[in-house]
C-alpha cells in the first residue's frame, strides 16, 4: 500500500518508489518465488527455510487446501485428492494427456480442458495451479512486507496458446497481477548473460519435471533476442519416472497396482532416478499395501539404457531450432543447461556429444529460471532506470493458421515469428449472397487441420450479400508480448465487424475465472471488494505518476489549451482515486486514457524520432 | 508526426533500395524496439501499453520484411507500384519451369530413399541458386530499374523459397 502515500493530491512522486515484483516458476514438479532485493537477486524461503514448493495440491473432505511439501506427504494414502504434476493438465484435453490409465486420479472430460474429480468436487487444471500460485503470493508478501505489484510467471517456451492463457488464468485466480509471461529458457538466459556478461549464440537446454524447452538465443550488450525454439510439451523427468515405475513393476512381477501403490512406487520410482545420478547401482524395496513385496537392484546401465529413447527424443527438437535458426552446433558458443531433469549424466553426456562441448552447469538448473524471471519483473516494474534495462526480443513457438477448404491449415504467423507481431490475409465468399463466414483458428505445424491444436472457431456474420468472391474478408491475428492471440475478422468494403479472443474453446470464460473468484475462500465479497478498491487505486496512483513525470520531461509537446485539458483530466483522476468509489476511479481512469492519449501518441513519437537520430537511450527516458 | 503507414525504410531512417546495410538495418530495429517494446510500459497506463503494442509489432513487420531479401525485394516492388503476382502470374521461363521439375523430382526420390545427404546436398544448391537470383535482382531494382525483370527474379524467388520450406519439412520428417 505505500505506493498510496505518495499519490495524495499535492504531494510530490518519490524520485526512488521500488515497487514489490515478483518471478514465479510455476513448475511441472516444484514451484518457485524470488525477487530484486538491494539489487541483488534472490529466491524466496518458506517459514521453513525450504526455497523448492512442490508443485503438489491436497483437497481435504472439511474444505482444507494443503499446498506443498504436506499436500506431497499424502500422496500415497489420499492420491485421488492429491494432486500432482498438474502443469501436464493446463490447457489440455484428456486424450492429449500421457499416461492416464496409470494415474490416480477421477479425471472428468470437459470441452477444451479435463478437470479432476476430488473430494472437494470439480476442480480444473487452473483451480489447481492457482493454490500453488496463492502459495507462493502469500509468501513473497509476507517477505517483502506489502501486496505485489505484480508477478512474471515463467512458462515453457513450447506452451502453445491454450497452455499460456491457462496459466495466465490461474495467475489472476491467485489474486496476482501478470506483467508478462515469459518463457523458461530466456528467464535462464537472462540469469546467465547478465552473470557471465555473455556474447555470442547460446543454446539453453530445459529439460524439467514435464516439458522440454530447447531455444537457441543470440546474446549481445544488453539484448537477449530469441532466434529460434522448439521442445515437447509433454516430455520432462516424469517421463524417467515413468519408465523406471514400469520396470519396477515388470522386475517384481506386479500387475495392476492399486492407485495407492501406483503412487508409492512413482514416489519411489522418483528416488532412485535422483539416487542413480550419482550412484553405479541402487536397492529398490519397497511393501506394498497388497503385500506385494518388492525387492530389486538397478545399476546405472540399465537406467541409461531404458531411459535413452527420451533422452534422443530431446535431440530432435534441438535440430530442428538450429535449422530454423540457420545454424549448426559448432556456430553455438554455450549450452546453458536448465531443470532438475538435466542433472543425470546421461543427459549431460548426449547434449555435450551433440554439441561438441562440455554443457555449462554452474548455475543451480533448479532456481536458475525463477532467477531470471525476477530480473525480468524488477525491469517490468519499472524499477530500473531506462539505460540499466535491457532488451528481450522473443518469438512464438509455433505457428498460428486457419482451416481452408479440405480441412488444410493455412499458416498466418510462421513459428519463430518474434512477439508482438500481427499479420493479416484476406479471405472471400464462395457462394452468391453469402452473408456468414465461420473460422477456425489453428496452432501447429502440420499441413491438416487434424494435425493441429484447435483454438477457436468463430464467425462473421451480417455480411452483405454480394456475389460470391466479390467480399473482402480481412483476418487479422495479433499476438501479444505475452505470445497470446486475438484475433479479428472484418469485411472491408462495408467494416461489419466480429472481434473475438481466442478464449472460450478451454472451456474456460471469463465469466468462469471471475465466478472462480467470488467462490475462492480468500476472495470473500468484503475481501474482493477491499482488493478491487485497492487495485484500482494503485492503477490510478501508477498513472498519475508517470503522467507527472512525462510531463515534466515532455510537457512542450503540449500547447496550452492541450497542457490546461490534460491537467485537468488528471485532477478528476486524482479527486477519484482519493475516494472510495471504485467504480468512480475506473471511469475516471478510462476518460483520463482517452484525454492522454494524443500526449503518448507524440511522446512515442519522439521517442522513436530521437533513436532514429542515433541519441543515446538515457538522453530520453520513456 | 510519424504515423504507422510510413514506408519501412523511413522507419528504420534507410533510403529504399534492395542493397541495404544490414548492420545499420539491425541497429535501428533494436534502437527502436527499446523505445517502444511492451517490456518498457509494463507498468504504465493501457494506453500507453497499447500504443506500445502496436508500434513494436509495426517494428517487427517492417524489420521482417527488410531483413529477407525475397520479402524485400517484394516490398520494393509494391513501393513502385508493381504486384508481382505470385497468384496470378504463373508464366515462368520453360527452362526455370524445367530447372524447378528436376529439382522437385530430386526431392521426392531423396525423401522416398530417406537420403539425408542428398536433401542437404540439394539445399546447398539451392541456397546457391537463391543467391545468383538477388545478384539479379540487386542490378535489376537500384542499377537498371528493370521493374518487370525484377518482378520475374521475386516470383522466381519465391519458388524456390517453397522448396526450401519443403527440403527443411522432409529432413524434419526424417528426423522423427
Amino acid at each position: 500500500m505505500a505506493l498510496l502515500q505518495i499519490s495524495e493530491p499535492g504531494m510530490s512522486t518519490a524520485p526512488h518508489q521500488h515497487r514489490l515484483a515478483v518471478g514465479i516458476d510455476l513448475g511441472t514438479t516444484n514451484s518457485l518465488v524470488a525477487t530484486v532485493r538491494n539489487g541483488v537477486p534472490q529466491c524466496l524461503q518458506d517459514d521453513d527455510g525450504k526455497l523448492l514448493l512442490p508443485s503438489v495440491v491436497h483437497y481435504l473432505p472439511d474444505g482444507q487446501i494443503v499446498v506443498g511439501r504436506k499436500a506431497q506427504a499424502t500422496q500415497a494414502t489420499d492420491p485421488r485428492n492429491t494432486i500432482i504434476s498438474v502443469k501436464r493438465f493446463m490447457g489440455r484435453g484428456l486424450k492429449d494427456v500421457a499416461h492416464v490409465d496409470t494415474m490416480p486420479y477421477d479425471f472428468v472430460d470437459a470441452v477444451g480442458m479435463v478437470r479432476l474429480r476430488t473430494v472437494q468436487g470439480v476442480k480444473s487444471p487452473v483451480e489447481v495451479s492457482a493454490e500453488i500460485l496463492k502459495d507462493l503470493r502469500l509468501r513473497a508478501e509476507r517477505s517483502l512486507g506489502g501486496e505485489l505489484t505484480g508477478a512474471v510467471i515463467t512458462v515453457p517456451a513450447y506452451f502453445d496458446d491454450a497452455q499460456r492463457q491457462a496459466t495466465k488464468d490461474a495467475a489472476r485466480l491467485a489474486g496476482l497481477n501478470v506483467l508478462r509471461l515469459l518463457n523458461e529458457p530466456t528467464a535462464a538466459a537472462i540469469a546467465y548473460g547478465l552473470e557471465n556478461a555473455s556474447e555470442g549464440v547460446y543454446a539453453v537446454y530445459d529439460l524439467g519435471g514435464g516439458t522440454f524447452d530447447i531455444s537457441v538465443l543470440r546474446l549481445s550488450r544488453g539484448i537477449f533476442e530469441v532466434v529460434a525454439t522448439s521442445g515437447d510439451a509433454a516430455l520432462g523427468g516424469d517421463d524417467f519416472d515413468h519408465r523406471l515405475f514400469c520396470w519396477i513393476l515388470d522386475n517384481a512381477g506386479i500387475s495392476l497396482p492399486s492407485d495407492r501403490d501406483s503412487r508409492r512406487l512413482l514416489m519411489k520410482a522418483r528416488e532412485v532416478k535422483e539416487r542413480l545420478s550419482f550412484d553405479e547401482s541402487v536397492p529398490i524395496r519397497l511393501s506394498l499395501e497388497s503385500g506385494d513385496e518388492v525387492d530389486l537392484v538397478i545399476d546405472q546401465q540399465v537406467f541409461v539404457e531404458m531411459t535413452r529413447p527420451l533422452v534422443e527424443k530431446t535431440l530432435r527438437p534441438i535440430k530442428k531450432t538450429l535449422r530454423d535458426a540457420g545454424l549448426s552446433p559448432e556456430d553455438v558458443k554455450g549450452v546453458v543447461m536448465v531443470g532438475g531433469a538435466t542433472r543425470m549424466p546421461h543427459v549431460q553426456k548426449a547434449v555435450g556429444e551433440y554439441f561438441g562441448q562440455t554443457p555449462l552447469t554452474n548455475l543451480d538448473p533448479d532456481t536458475v529460471v525463477a532467477i531470471g524471471a525476477a530480473m525480468q519483473a524488477n525491469v517490468l516494474a519499472g524499477n530500473r532506470a531506462a539505460d540499466e534495462e535491457w532488451l528481450l526480443l522473443d518469438v512464438i513457438p509455433l505457428s498460428l493458421g486457419i482451416e481452408t477448404m479440405g480441412g488444410l491449415a493455412e499458416k498466418i504467423i510462421p513459428r519463430n515469428s518474434t512477439i508482438p507481431t500481427a499479420r493479416a490475409q484476406d479471405f472471400t465468399t464462395f457462394k452468391d449472397g453469402q452473408t456468414a463466414m465461420s473460422f477456425h483458428v489453428v496452432q501447429g505445424e502440420r499441413e491438416l487441420v487434424a494435425d493441429c491444436r484447435s483454438l477457436a472457431r468463430f464467425e462473421l456474420r451480417g455480411i452483405p450479400p454480394m456475389v460470391a468472391g466479390a467480399a473482402r474478408i480481412r483476418v487479422t491475428f495479433q499476438v501479444d508480448a505475452d505470445g497470446l492471440l486475438s484475433v479479428s475478422a472484418r469485411e472491408v468494403t462495408t467494416g461489419v465487424e466480429a472481434r473475438i479472443e481466442v478464449k472460450p474453446s478451454y472451456g474456460l470464460a471469463d465469466d468462469e475465472v471471475a465466478g472462480m473468484l467470488k467462490a475462492s475462500f480468500e476472495h470473500a465479497q468484503a475481501d474482493m471488494e477491499r482488493r478491487g478498491l485497492a487495485e484500482q487505486q494503485v492503477e490510478a496512483a501508477r498513472v498519475i505518476e508517470a503522467t507527472e513525470k512525462a510531463l515534466l520531461t515532455d510537457g512542450d509537446l503540449l500547447n496550452e489549451p492541450e497542457r490546461a485539458a490534460l491537467d485537468s483530466a488528471l485532477g478528476a483522476l486524482r479527486d477519484a482515486a482519493a475516494g472510495n468509489e471504485v467504480r468512480a476511479i475506473k471511469l475516471q481512469l478510462e476518460a483520463f486514457n482517452r484525454a492522454s492519449n494524443e500526449f503518448a501518441s507524440r511522446r512515442m513519437d519522439k521517442s522513436i524520432r530521437s533513436a532514429l537520430a542515433g541519441h543515446k537511450i538515457d538522453e530520453l527516458r520513456i | 508526426m510519424i504515423d504507422l503507414k510510413q514506408d519501412y525504410f523511413a522507419l528504420f531512417g534507410l533510403v529504399p533500395a534492395f542493397s541495404i546495410d544490414m548492420e545499420r538495418l539491425e541497429q535501428a530495429y533494436i534502437d527502436i524496439q527499446a523505445r517502444v517494446h511492451p517490456d518498457r510500459f509494463a507498468h504504465l497506463s493501457d494506453t500507453e501499453k497499447r500504443l506500445s503494442m502496436q508500434w513494436a509489432t509495426h517494428a517487427n513487420e517492417a524489420f521482417r520484411t527488410l531483413k529477407s531479401p525475397l520479402t524485400r525485394g517484394h516490398y520494393l516492388l509494391e513501393l513502385r507500384g508493381v504486384d508481382p503476382g505470385f497468384d496470378t502470374n504463373t508464366a515462368m521461363a520453360p527452362d526455370f519451369l524445367m530447372e524447378q521439375m528436376e529439382w522437385r523430382e530430386a526431392l521426392g526420390e531423396a525423401t522416398d530413399a530417406a537420403d539425408e545427404d542428398a536433401l542437404d546436398e540439394l539445399s546447398r544448391r539451392l541456397r546457391q541458386g537463391t543467391r545468383a537470383l538477388e545478384a539479379e535482382l540487386a542490378r535489376q531494382l537500384d542499377e537498371t530499374a528493370d521493374l518487370e525483370g525484377a518482378a520475374d527474379s521475386v516470383r522466381r524467388m519465391k519458388f524456390l523459397e517453397k522448396l526450401q520450406h519443403e527440403i527443411n519439412d522432409a529432413l524434419t520428417a526424417l528426423e522423427s
